[in-house]
């Protein structure tokens, strides 16, 4: 497999919160979940989405600590790792 | 009821082409009617069964005489880690975006005197077995956009039986798994659905004395195919807006 760059992982968690409807406009690393109206219920097919492509899982005790996009693009790739 | 913000994007309108549900139970008596029934509504469709497997085949072969793709798939739903293995075997007729959780099984005999395994044997098949095969099928219809799920409960469950502890538990809980879960998903176009039947004509109920009749307002016990009718409507995009309900299929009993 080869090595997952936060570059990456940053990319297919972007096409994933505009596929749940957040405005790419508005994501970047900085980005709160809560201001792009990301739920728990996307957290959960980001979940599998990092599963399928990476093999690693996002558990819903996570929820707590993902405040930002970056929090996600960084756990993933911390779990990936 | 109107909104000022756009809302997200939500739902597939339609049933996606070579769509294909899983029917458990489908061996016998409301889950074969409602295999039947979900076929010449243009589903391609699992006929899950635990030991009927004659039955089980010519339900498939029905279904494919009539045109439509079948596929039996067997075995013990309650056993550990047997939802996955189901679904992955469903999934191979196409993609697996519905899900009817039919499969049930009666231990009947006083709270008083109900074993320990009696009891487990009716939650695991009824109610457990339900909730796994619920979870598999939901990964593939969220990342879909598009699902429907009906799970038969029955008149016994919201309403009191002697005798049936055990699966009165199993049916209420079934339907208030139905109402959780159908608001968790509906906004990925997932409906979540129960229907409720009655006195059914059927193997499972032909030890039953036929004096039960008498409490059917309708005067008769319910065909299989009049459940499978409910069910056919809750899986269809006719229903597209209907989720979190409980549709009693049962000649008035619960009136």
């Amino acid at each position: 497999m080869s090595t997952i760059t936060a570059s990456d992982v940053e990319t297919t968690v972007s096409e994933a919160l505009e596929s749940f409807g957040a405005e790419a406009a508005d994501i970047n690393r900085e980005a709160t979940l809560e201001s792009l109206d990301i739920d728990s219920l996307d957290l959960a097919e980001l979940s599998q989405i990092a599963e399928e492509k990476y093999g690693v899982a996002l558990k819903s005790t996570d929820a707590e600590r993902l405040k930002t996009v970056g929090d996600c693009v960084e756990l993933i790739v911390e779990r990936a790792g | 009821m109107t909104t000022e913000t756009a809302p997200k994007p939500t739902r597939s309108a339609l049933r996606p082409t070579d769509a294909t549900v899983l029917v458990t139970g489908a061996g016998a008596g409301i889950g074969a009617a409602t295999a039947l029934a979900l076929a010449q509504d243009g589903w391609n469709v699992a006929v899950g069964y635990a030991q009927n497997d004659a039955g089980a085949a010519e339900v498939v072969a029905e279904i494919e005489d009539g045109g439509r793709r079948a596929l039996a798939v067997g075995g013990d739903i309650g056993a550990p880690g047997a939802a996955e293995e189901l679904v992955a075997q469903a999934a191979e007729l196409g993609p697996l975006l519905g899900l009817v959780n039919n499969a049930g099984v009666r231990h009947d005999g006083l709270a008083l005197q109900l074993t320990d395994e009696e009891w487990d044997a009716v939650i695991a098949t009824n109610l457990s077995a339900a909730f796994r095969l619920t979870r598999a099928v939901l990964k593939r219809a969220v990342r879909a956009r598009y699902g429907r799920i009906v799970n038969v409960a029955s008149v016994v469950g919201p309403r009191a039986n002697g005798g049936q502890a055990n699966y009165a538990a199993a049916k209420a809980g079934l339907i208030g798994m139905t109402k959780t879960v159908a608001v968790e998903v509906a906004r990925r176009g997932i409906t979540v659905n129960a229907v409720a039947p009655g006195f059914i004509d059927t193997a499972m109920t032909a030890d039953l004395p036929r004096e039960l009749v008498e409490n059917v307002p309708a005067r008769r016990p319910g065909r299989p195919e009049e459940v499978a009718d409910a069910i056919c409507f809750l899986a269809s995009d006719r229903a597209s807006y209907v989720t979190g309900s409980t549709l009693f299929v049962d000649g008035g009993m619960a009136a």
